[in-house]
Order: structure tokens, then C-alpha cells, then sequence
């Protein structure tokens, strides 16, 4: 299988895409003159044309409601937000307008829009550019939510997103893009709200989704060498519609749960798996769930200590080591 | 009449040419008798939906918000009127008066008013959320100016299936302000998107009057956006007409998106909920009702023009009271939805079990 990029791998997939899909469009600030900002759409204007892949000004309120409304329409917009923080200058239509006019009503519109960029810290540039929203997107019933860690899932959920007839929003992370996985040349699609164990193991369950998927295995690695623990990688790579399933049967398997994420911990995805796990598998846990998340503050600059905010693996291997050592 | 004093309106009082007959105007003229009668007949009816809709609320069978359309029919079963095939409307939450030009039944309309399951968004939408996309009407937006760029995403899907048509996006004289209606305006201009973005100046942004809330000349706006705009008087219903078959023509023909500021007044407050004597004056409500009422200045054209007479406009207006009270009715003996029917048409694929593709839980407790 090839060896290719998480930023080539959303590039075939939004190409694929374009060329089976008439309905398919395009869109963001910088993705085609340019090339993208983050150059995942690069060469798809020169392929496609300007009528297929289109550059938007800077307006997100404008443009993803624009986006919203031609799914209404039946057009399969794929927008790119170039950070996903600047959700905040499009939350009405995003939340409001895709979220709702569904179930306002009565069913009788759909959003098959998908709106994809990176939503990641890590790149030293401060508070207003690096929001993980995830969990507030997720908290309105009506929108799908897809975290992919490699190119091998970016590829196969990308795919899938612009194929669903709801709002999917497609959360990337630049630290990523430049890491290369096996991607099949063949088609495949991944389905949306299935988990994938990324590891396997015995001695304690790792959930975790997005970059934080690297820093875990990274961790496990670790953690089965230097400590002789085995350990299970959990990745949701959906957060909404979420695969629970495959979280509870390797908690029945671990009886351990360490949750990583890149989110502020206040009302996270972990607090939501937390949850869920201590309703469902209250008997199957040794002792409480614990977690690795951003540490609770707007996001630093400072480069070196920047990384010692965001999960790492150096953090998940002293929290694994504690989870471990209270369990004994 | 203290509503608004803008400059150009004072300037076009001075300089007034001679008056434009409107029901000479193409668009007016080719109306055929039933076709005239019919646009009264649309504007008969909204008003006595309204007044019915108003009477339910107070006898709480309405909950929540009820924003009255009552004054500016002209400006919706004027709009609308000139719907083709390939023309989507969209709106604010002041919904019910396009509802009813675009051809929604009244049933299913106070039906939703009631919450009850036969409404037309099944009780899930209530007043501000009324939508019929089989008439390309899709919404019924309750956040202040959100609905236009959907509006301007209309137009362009329009556009992209290579399709002859135009969106109207309504919006209120206070959504002007609203920072999405300016980035809508520029996305339709700078990409030449078939769309008429349609100001609704009732004078008021719930209590706070035009020269309380806003710079300037609302639909001038359009000229730093190179977009052509125009004004017309909503209290009638052939001006409205011959103004807006203009501006859907360009967007029609050219992709010429435009602004059009038309005058209108409501009777009622914002909402139910607004009593109505901290902003206006009863004085101002009463002239506008005597002088430049839509159904009255609408009739007496028609009487003038012998397209009406005494009878039918009596029996227009029984059969309009008739239908609001037979729709109170139905609403009243239909059910409510059940508390299963509060997690459907959240997601499209929950609804479509046998083509969900997707795995995992949608839904969470």
C-alpha cells in the first residue's frame, strides 16, 4: 500500500469526491488560487476549475451559511474553515441554521454540508487559533462529528462525510498532516460512528481520538516495555454518532480507563465517555476513570511550555502509571 | 405620520413626479379578474388568520412568541405573486404572512401554532419555524438577519443547477445591522448570485425606531456593495409588484442581486408579548390603518377597477373568517406529538434507518 500524507489522503478523498458527485463543491478561504492554507486542496483548481473548487472571502458567517443554504438545495458543499476557532464568527449558522432546520421542520430539510479543518493547539499561535471544539459542536443534536487520526481514516471518513445527508463536521489537526500512513489506491469508505482499536491490550483501556491517538501509542509502547503493561488503544474517531460499544467491551476486557483528549476538561468528550462508561460498566472498573486533557487554561503561547499544556506522551504514560498504581 | 423621516423621503415628497399608475404597469395589467381577486382574496386571509391566530394565543392555546403580520400583507402576497417555478423565498420569524402567499394551507399553519403533530413542522417549529420546501418556501428563521446568507445559498444553488430563478430573502428593518446580512450582501454581489434581498420597514425593530437604530438609508446600503436598490411603498400591492417583478427580472435574467426597502407598517406590537405603548402612538397606528391600509387601498382600486363589488368583497371576508375559524378547529381536535416523537427528524439517517450507513450512537441520555 502507498505511504502517503493525512494531508494527501483529505486531498484524494475531496478529489474522488468532486469527480463521482456533480453536487459536489468545494469552498473555503485560500483553497484554490492558493492552494489551501494548509495546502490539502493543492492542485484541485487547476483539476477541477473554479466552478468545483471555489475561493471564498473572509466571511464565515457569509460563506457557511451560503453553504448551509445551498444543502438545503441539494448541493454537497465541503467547506473549509481554516481553523475551525473561527467557529465562533459562524456559530449562528452553523449551530442554529445546520443543526436545527431539520427538526424547526419538522423533517422536511436536510444539510448535507460538510464543514473540515484543522482544530488543534500545538503550533504556538495562541488562544483565538487554537480551539478544539469538538464537544460543543457535539452538543447539538443534529450535527455529526468525525476526529480522524491518520490518513487512512481522514480518507475513508472524508468520504463518508460528503456522502451523509446530515451535517458532518470534520475536525483535522495541522500537527498532522504531514504524517504519512498506508491508504489503499482502491476505494474505501469508513462509516462515520465506529470506533477502531488502534492497539490491543489487557492491562488498561486508552480512549482517545485525533492526535492524541499518536501520543498514546507512543505511550503504550512505553508503557509495554519499560513497565510490562498491556495496553488497549481506543480510537472513537467519531464523536457523534459514537461507537460506545467498542469502548465498554475493551473496559470489560481492562477494567481500567484512562481517557485522553485535546479539550479543556471542563464538560469534555471524556466527561461525556465518563459518563457513559461509569453508567454502563460501573462493575467492570477497578477503580476510577482517569484523564489527560489540555490543562485548563486559554492556550499559551510559549512554545516549549505549550506542549506541556496539550496531552503528550510523557503525560500519558505518568497518568497511565498512576491509573495503574492505584488499581493495584 | 412620524414613523420614519429619512432625507430622500422628504426629498421625494418635494420633487414627487406625477404619480405612477401601478395597475397600468405589465406585471399589473396582464392580471386577469379571478387573479386580482385572488391576491385580495391571499391578503383577506392572512389578516383573518392573524386576528384568529391572536385570539387562540389569548385564550392560551399558543404558547411562546406570536409575531402578527397584520398591515403589511401587501408585502409578502406582493412578493410572492410573482413566484415562477425556480423562486425559493425565505424569511424571519414574521413568517406567517408568506407562508400563507406562497400557498400553505391553513390547517396545518395554526395546527403548528397549537403544537400539535398534524402542524406543518409536526409542532416541532412553532410560529417563528414555519417551512414548506414543496413550495419553495424554506423558513421561518428566528434569529435577526441569520436567515440571509441561506437566502444568498439559495441563489446560488439556483445558480449552479443552471436554472432560471431567483431567492427572496425577507428580513425586518432591524436585521440590516446584523453583520451576516452585510457578508450575505457581499458574497451575492461579488459572485453575481440571483437574489433579492427584500427589507420589510415596518419603522420599528421591535421597540426601537429606524432613527433610533440605524445610519442612513437602509436599502442605500446596497451601493457599496455595487448592487442596485430601490424603495416602494408596501401598502400597495401593484406597486410592490411592479417594483419587485424589476429586481427579480435582473436577478432572473442577469444574476443581478438587489436590495428593495419596502415601506410597511404593522398594527400589532413585535409580538404578542409587546403591549405597545412605550414607542409609537396609538394616533400613529390609527392613521396608518385609515390612510394606507393594504386590504382597504387593495379593494378600493378593485372596486374602482369593477373587478370587486360590495357582495364579494363580503363574501371574501366571511369565507377568510370561516377558514381561520375551521383551521382554529382542526388544530384544536388535532393530537399533540408524543414525547417518542421529540428524538425524530433530528437526523436525516435516523429517520432513514434502512439507508443509514453510519455506526454508533446518535442519541444520548
Amino acid at each position: 500500500m502507498p505511504l502517503i500524507t493525512y494531508r494527501e489522503a483529505v486531498r484524494h478523498a475531496l478529489a474522488e469526491e468532486i469527480e463521482r458527485d456533480r453536487n459536489v463543491v468545494v469552498m473555503g478561504e485560500e483553497v484554490a488560487q492558493f492552494n489551501g492554507a494548509y495546502k490539502v486542496t493543492e492542485g484541485l483548481l487547476a483539476r477541477f476549475g473554479p466552478d468545483r473548487v471555489v475561493d471564498t472571502p473572509i466571511s464565515e458567517a457569509g460563506f457557511i451559511g451560503m453553504g448551509i443554504g445551498a444543502s438545503m438545495l441539494g448541493i454537497r458543499p465541503v467547506m473549509e474553515l481554516m481553523f475551525w476557532s473561527f467557529y465562533s464568527v459562524a456559530f449562528d449558522q452553523i449551530l442554529n441554521n445546520a443543526a436545527n432546520v431539520r427538526y424547526m421542520s419538522g423533517g422536511q430539510i436536510h444539510c448535507p454540508i460538510v464543514i473540515r479543518g484543522p482544530a488543534n493547539g500545538g503550533t504556538n499561535v495562541g488562544a483565538t487559533h487554537s480551539h478544539t471544539p469538538e464537544n460543543v459542536l457535539a452538543n447539538h443534536p443534529g450535527v455529526k462529528v468525525v476526529v480522524p487520526a491518520t490518513a487512512y481514516d481522514a480518507k475513508g471518513l472524508l468520504k463518508s462525510a460528503i456522502r451523509d445527508n446530515d451535517p458532518v463536521f470534520f475536525l483535522e489537526n495541522t500537527m498532522l498532516y504531514g504524517e504519512k500512513g498506508e491508504v489503499p489506491t482502491e476505494e474505501y469508505l469508513i462509516p462515520l460512528g465506529l470506533a477502531d482499536v488502534k492497539r490491543q491490550g489487557t492491562d488498561l483501556t486508552i480512549v482517545t481520538y485525533g492526535r492524541s491517538v499518536l501520543h498514546s501509542l507512543a505511550a503504550a509502547a512505553v508503557l509495554e516495555k519499560e513497565h510490562d503493561l498491556s495496553v488497549e488503544v481506543v480510537d472513537l474517531r467519531s464523536i457523534r454518532p459514537l461507537d460506545i460499544d467498542t469502548v465498554l467491551t475493551s473496559v470489560a476486557k481492562t477494567h481500567r480507563v484512562l481517557i485522553v483528549e485535546e479539550q479543556k476538561p471542563f464538560a469534555s468528550v471524556g466527561a461525556q465517555l465518563t459518563y457513559m462508561i461509569q453508567r454502563e460498566a460501573f462493575d467492570e472498573l477497578d477503580g476510577p476513570i482517569h484523564r489527560v486533557t489540555t490543562v485548563d487554561a486559554p492556550a499559551i503561547y510559549s512554545p516549549p511550555v505549550e506542549t506541556e499544556q496539550l496531552p503528550n506522551p510523557q503525560r500519558v504514560l505518568k497518568a497511565a502509571l498512576e491509573l495503574v498504581a492505584g488499581t493495584e | 405620520m412620524s414613523k420614519k423621516s429619512t432625507a430622500s423621503a422628504e426629498k421625494k415628497a418635494e420633487s414627487a413626479p406625477a404619480a405612477t399608475d401601478y395597475s397600468r404597469v405589465a406585471v399589473n395589467s396582464r392580471l386577469s379578474r379571478e387573479e386580482k381577486i385572488e391576491l385580495h382574496r391571499k391578503m383577506v386571509r392572512i389578516r383573518r388568520f392573524e386576528e384568529r391566530s391572536l385570539r387562540a394565543y389569548q385564550a392560551k392555546k399558543i404558547g411562546g412568541f406570536l409575531h402578527l403580520y397584520i398591515g403589511q400583507e401587501a408585502v409578502a402576497v406582493g412578493c410572492c405573486s410573482l413566484m415562477g417555478p425556480n423562486d425559493h423565498v425565505i424569511t424571519a420569524y414574521r413568517d406567517h404572512g408568506h407562508a400563507i402567499a406562497v400557498g400553505m394551507d391553513l390547517n396545518p399553519l395554526m395546527a403548528e401554532l397549537y403544537g400539535k403533530a398534524t402542524g406543518c413542522s409536526k409542532g416541532k417549529g412553532g410560529s417563528m419555524h414555519y417551512f414548506d420546501p414543496s413550495r419553495n418556501f424554506w423558513g421561518g428563521h428566528g434569529i435577526v438577519g441569520g436567515q440571509i446568507p441561506l437566502g444568498v445559498g439559495l441563489a446560488y444553488g439556483i445558480k449552479y443547477k443552471g436554472l432560471k430563478g431567483a431567492a427572496m430573502a425577507f428580513m425586518g428593518d432591524g436585521a440590516v445591522n446584523q453583520g451576516a446580512v452585510h457578508e450575505a450582501y457581499n458574497l451575492a454581489a461579488l459572485w453575481k448570485l440571483p437574489v433579492v434581498f427584500v427589507i420589510e420597514n415596518n419603522g420599528y425593530s421591535m421597540g426601537t425606531s429606524q432613527a433610533r437604530s440605524s445610519a442612513g438609508e437602509l436599502a442605500k446600503r446596497a451601493e457599496g456593495y455595487d448592487m442596485p436598490w430601490g424603495q416602494c411603498n408596501g401598502h400597495d400591492l401593484y406597486e410592490v409588484r411592479a417594483c419587485m417583478d424589476k429586481y427579480l427580472t435582473l436577478a432572473r435574467e442577469k444574476h443581478q442581486p438587489s436590495t428593495v426597502e419596502i415601506d410597511t407598517y404593522r398594527y400589532r406590537g413585535h409580538s404578542v408579548a409587546d403591549p405597545d405603548n412605550t414607542y409609537r402612538s396609538k394616533q400613529e397606528i390609527e392613521e396608518y390603518r385609515r390612510t394606507k391600509d393594504p386590504i382597504q387601498v387593495f379593494q378600493q382600486e378593485l372596486l374602482a377597477e369593477g373587478v370587486l363589488d360590495e357582495a364579494t368583497i363580503e363574501k371574501i371576508d366571511a369565507q377568510a373568517r370561516a377558514e381561520a375559524d375551521t383551521a382554529a378547529d382542526f388544530a384544536e381536535a388535532s393530537p399533540f406529538p408524543t414525547t417518542d416523537d421529540i428524538q425524530k427528524d433530528v437526523y436525516w439517517e435516523a429517520d432513514n434507518p434502512a439507508e443509514r450507513k453510519s455506526k454508533g450512537r446518535l442519541f444520548f441520555d
